[in-house]
């Protein structure tokens, strides 16, 4: 079984480094995004699959937290990104405040 | 009996890690966010879920087997949530190649896009209004 444990550790492992292609390269921050939280979600999977070859149940509630931190961390980043702006104020020195969304622009003009 | 459910877990665990691989194979080779996010959700729901069910069975005690329940049930009710918020910001933000697109049921009659740049802000305007103007 050890040339099976052998194969899975690098099944994973290049999943993860693809990811970390993407991560480098990717052009916007929402590739960027998108490759943090598949990265998160391969790390909790390569944690189960050595909690489950070496028969060690210690690692189980970290895959929670980590699972946990892909979710939190993904739709803050993301919040983050769709609140970015052009400009920090108006003229007069007024907050902005939200965006007006792509759809509604479009259906206004 | 033992030995079944050896074999079983390690068919499942294997089954998982390839879609992990997959995953990444996808986000390298994929063009934009949509189609990216596309790939990068299959390890998210299937690939969790086959590795949990191998693990779960190679460690013994129902303790383990739960938290492991747990984390497949919060992979299963995450991932749409996530998939869905930045899809509609890259979508907002025009990250969206839309000469991809088959169907955009989201795309207004006059206002386009003639390029993919990527990152726009918010309240950028856009590029061609419904008169043919360049905008600003």
């Amino acid at each position: 079984m050890i040339a099976v444990d052998a194969v899975l550790y690098a099944l994973i492992g290049g999943g993860a480094l693809l990811c970390l292609v993407r991560l480098v390269r990717g052009p916007s921050l929402l590739d960027r995004v998108v490759a943090t939280d598949t990265l998160l979600v391969i790390i909790a999977a390569g944690l189960a699959v050595h909690a489950a070859l070496v028969r060690d149940p210690t690692l189980v509630p970290v895959l929670v937290v980590v699972s946990l931190l892909a979710f939190v961390g993904s739709v803050s980043v993301a919040r983050y990104v769709g609140g970015m702006l052009l400009r920090a104020s108006t003229d007069d020195g007024r907050d902005v405040g939200l965006p007006v969304a792509a759809e509604e622009r479009e259906g206004r003009s | 009996m033992t030995a079944f459910a050896d074999v079983l877990a390690y068919a499942c665990l294997v089954a998982g890690a390839t879609l992990c691989l997959t995953a990444g194979l996808g986000l390298v080779r994929f063009p934009d966010v949509l189609s990216r996010m596309h790939a990068g959700t299959k390890p998210q729901v299937l690939g969790v879920l086959l590795v949990m069910v191998g693990a779960a069975i190679r460690l013994d005690g129902w303790a383990n087997a739960w938290m492991l329940l747990l984390v497949a049930a919060f992979q299963l009710l995450t991932a749409p949530v996530s998939a869905h918020l930045i899809s509609r910001v890259a979508y907002r933000r025009r990250h969206v190649r839309r000469d991809l697109l088959l169907v955009d049921e989201l795309r207004g009659a006059e206002a386009q896009d003639d390029a993919h740049r990527g990152d726009e802000p918010g309240d950028a305007p856009p590029e061609r209004d419904g008169a043919g103007r360049a905008g600003v």
